[in-house]
């Protein structure tokens, strides 16, 4: 078994957190990973991406070039990425920041209002949340209950707190995702 | 061995050497290694005896490192290929003075500022010494991040060991890269006291009184000091050869890659042997001394071999010396920060199969 | 027999290589005398520059490191750092210092790196055969000034001593001069002082010490010394330039 995940958007959008529970999730599950952000100037510029590969074997590259899987969190990122795509890929993409489809006949695209979604929830900052949900949903790598105990670690007791509305986020994704 | 930690190549780097007994780091900042310095800054004033500063230069910090090294400490140092082309001169006298000290070098493409991406392009300059003067450095290459970490630890023991600069060859992805990381309790090997330390003499105190030096002015004195220099490389490269093979018995097309173009190449062969052509992989750990003997086992029944680097083609000048010219050795490279495919590889290999029929 | 003169401990037997009338040798008796006096041989570790002084290592009899040019500064924030119980100084020339070190000179202050540096500036490049250094006067003569120096095409002589006196980094910066028994009297009283501050962790200390150079000004010894004093000490006055308040 192995995932190529790639997940992109703005710098803020907690892009790279995303691929980092779902590393750390997949790793505690005994599970191969990695997880490469992409660095340099255009972070600056606001973009952010990173690349996340699961697998029960040694990873061979952490690049991902052709996603399998992409998760798409802002429209620039959706230009950039949909062309790259491999065929009969899986695209995740945030519907609410997102007003246009990915111009891709050969791969399923699954709309997710993360924004939206997380505002009714009373926190707007989980949109992440909602969207790492979504991706346990449709790929079930790891579980969300596997993906809490990753963000409880890296949370740490200052955050705890915080827990709760990041767990409602996750299932509310999910749901959103069936 | 710890707990299972998913860690940034650089900051597992950086901890593994305050495990190793790093004490002291001198660095400067540069992309794509500044995880390094900026995790020292963190962790070694809460470390007994812990010092990081932040020099005024790359040549600054070689120095500092110098100075040190000199004192006895257990001492490193980062940067990134322009960085590292600044230090050289600093490793050059390291080497001269017998100095141990470990050196990482996160390459990113050249030549010039070149770019902050993945590369392998100081291939020469990492294993041909890299500054002035005739001398060797053991040349480190890790291709993952659990890897990176034992290397850096075994690097402040050989460096000791040989009272010889070490270099950590990684590379953007190595650095950036998260992985998971098994911290290994560091266990000090024995090794030989540093009593040529200059740490405050008077006579009578037990030792001669300690210069650290490279100057040698009597060229019969020069030259004994860098006979004496080339005969503990000649244990190096009997006693340090690192490398790493898979499926190169029965192999009719062998590839050579390190550190992270290694990781693509095993896809490759792989992907390769599913499709029924016969692939091996041998992967170089220790840059220099070069793994000859793996190269020169397998040249004996492999059809051909395909070097792959992240360069225009450097170690694949080494691959031909081991090889020798009883096959041939073909190159397959990119450079600018492009990695390397999977199916890049597989093709070039496949080209060749068609070739040798 | 009363012992009138006796040659310091911290001198090593080995014979100085200097030119006849070159004041290193002074200077070297003077840093030698003031570490004697201190009762630090056990602690001291010397750094050598590159450039005249390149064998300071087999003069000073305590450990000695020897720096790359102008490298002196930040190998000895190296080893202070190791060991702060450690007395560490540099002795480093002009061009070392002024020139190819810049840098490293000015960080070392600026940090307040511990050190005690002393500054030889005889206004020449000395080890390599008279060429023209930071330290240069306007129309001074030397071997890559054959016209004397040009302010309009190289540029001003560097007054390092008042450059570095304006940072915040620095305990003592002082400037002196060893053409008269009155003034290598006075030397001696900075070079001590610098390295009692620098035993008491006040921070960096230097001692610029305007020196001569016979062989490549083209003089004699005597001639030297009164060039020295007509021509350098107006254009590097001597004195203290930078002392931190007792706190």
């Amino acid at each position: 078994m192995e995932a190529q995940f790639l997940i992109a958007g703005f710098g803020g959008q907690g892009v790279l957190l995303i691929g980092q529970l779902l590393a750390k999730a997949a790793m505690h599950d005994g599970m191969n990973v990695s997880w490469m952000p992409s660095y340099g100037p255009e972070m600056r510029g606001g973009e952010a991406n990173c690349a996340v590969v699961i697998s029960d074997e040694p990873i061979g590259s952490p690049l991902v070039t052709e996603p399998p899987i992409a998760v798409i969190m802002n429209k620039p990122s959706m230009l950039k990425f949909a062309p790259t795509m491999e065929q009969g890929g899986l695209m995740l993409y945030n519907s609410s920041l997102i007003d246009i489809e990915p111009d891709r006949k050969d791969i399923t695209a699954v709309a997710i209002d993360c924004n939206g979604i997380a505002e009714k929830l009373g926190n707007a900052r989980t949109a992440n949340m909602v969207m790492l949900g979504a991706i346990i949903q449709r790929t079930g790598v790891i579980s969300i209950d596997s993906a809490m105990e990753a963000l409880k670690a890296t949370f740490g007791p200052k955050k705890e707190h915080l827990l709760p509305i990041n767990r409602a986020a996750m299932e509310a994704g999910a749901e959103a995702a069936k | 061995m710890g707990q299972k930690m998913l860690m940034k190549g650089n900051e597992a780097i950086a901890e593994a050497a305050i495990q190793a007994g790093c004490r002291f780091f001198f660095g400067y900042p540069i992309t794509p290694q500044n995880q390094i310095p900026e995790y020292m800054s963190k962790r070694m004033p809460k470390v007994e005896g812990g010092c990081f500063l932040q020099a005024e230069s790359e040549v600054a910090a070689i120095n500092m490192v110098y100075g040190a090294a000199g004192a006895g400490a257990r001492v490193m140092t980062s940067s990134s290929s322009p960085g590292i082309s600044l230090k050289q001169e600093g490793i050059s006298y390291i080497v001269g003075a017998e100095l141990p000290c470990v050196i990482v070098n996160m390459v990113r493409g050249g030549p010039g500022l070149g770019s902050i991406q993945p590369a392998q392009s100081d291939y020469y300059q990492s294993t041909r010494g890299g500054g002035h003067g005739d001398y060797r450095m053991l040349v480190l290459a890790p291709s993952s991040v659990q890897e990176a970490v034992e290397l850096t630890q075994q690097a402040f023991d050989l460096a000791d060991k040989y009272r010889n600069p070490v270099l950590v060859m990684g590379d953007g992805l190595i650095g950036q890269m998260m992985e998971p990381v098994e911290m290994p309790e560091y266990v000090k090997p024995e090794l030989p006291e540093k009593t040529w330390a200059a740490t405050g003499w008077k006579p009578g105190c037990g030792r001669e009184r300690a210069v650290i030096n490279s100057l040698y002015i009597d060229p019969s004195v020069l030259e004994q000091h860098n006979r004496k220099l080339f005969a503990k490389y000649a244990v190096m490269e009997r006693e340090e050869c690192r490398w790493q093979e898979e499926m190169t018995d029965d192999a009719d097309f062998v590839i050579v890659a390190y550190g992270t173009t290694a990781r693509i190449a095993r896809s490759a062969m792989r992907k390769l042997r599913d499709k029924g052509i016969k692939a091996g992989l041998i992967r170089p750990i220790t840059l220099w001394p070069f793994p000859n003997a793996p190269i020169q086992k397998a040249a004996e029944h492999a059809k051909a071999f395909l070097t792959v680097e992240m360069s225009m083609g450097q170690m694949v000048d080494d691959v031909r010396l081991a090889v020798n010219g009883k096959k041939p050795v073909e190159f397959y490279g990119r450079t600018g920060g492009i990695v390397p495919t999977v199916r890049e590889i597989v093709e070039q290999i496949e080209n060749m199969a068609k070739e040798a029929k | 027999m009363a012992v009138v003169y006796e040659k310091t401990k911290l001198l090593t037997d080995k014979p100085l290589h200097y030119c006849p009338g070159c004041t290193h040798g002074i200077i070297h008796r003077l840093v030698a005398e003031a570490l004697d006096e201190l009762g630090v041989q056990d602690k001291t570790i010397g750094v050598a520059p590159v450039g005249c002084a390149v064998f300071a290592y087999d003069y000073f009899n305590c450990d000695m490191m020897e720096a790359a040019h102008g490298r002196a500064p930040a190998v000895a924030t190296g080893c202070k750092r190791v060991n702060p119980n450690n007395v560490v100084f540099t002795y480093q020339g002009d061009g070392d210092l002024a020139s190819i070190g810049a840098a490293e000179i000015t960080h070392a202050a600026t940090r307040g790196e511990n050190i005690t540096v002393i500054f030889v500036n005889n206004a020449i490049y000395g080890m390599t055969g008279g060429q023209m250094a930071p330290t240069t006067l306007p129309g001074q003569v030397t071997t890559t000034s054959p016209y004397g120096r040009d302010t309009n095409h190289c540029g001003y002589p560097i007054r390092v001593s008042e450059m570095l006196a304006t940072l915040d980094g620095p305990a003592y910066i002082a400037r002196v001069s060893v053409h008269d028994v009155k003034h290598i009297m006075e030397a001696k009283k900075a070079i001590k002082k610098a390295f009692q501050l620098q035993i008491e962790g006040k921070g960096f200390t230097m001692v610029e010490v305007l020196s001569s150079c016979p062989t490549n000004w083209g003089m004699t010894p005597q001639e030297a010394l009164k060039w020295l004093q007509e021509n350098m000490i107006p254009q590097y006055p001597l004195g203290v330039k930078k002392e931190k308040e007792a706190e």
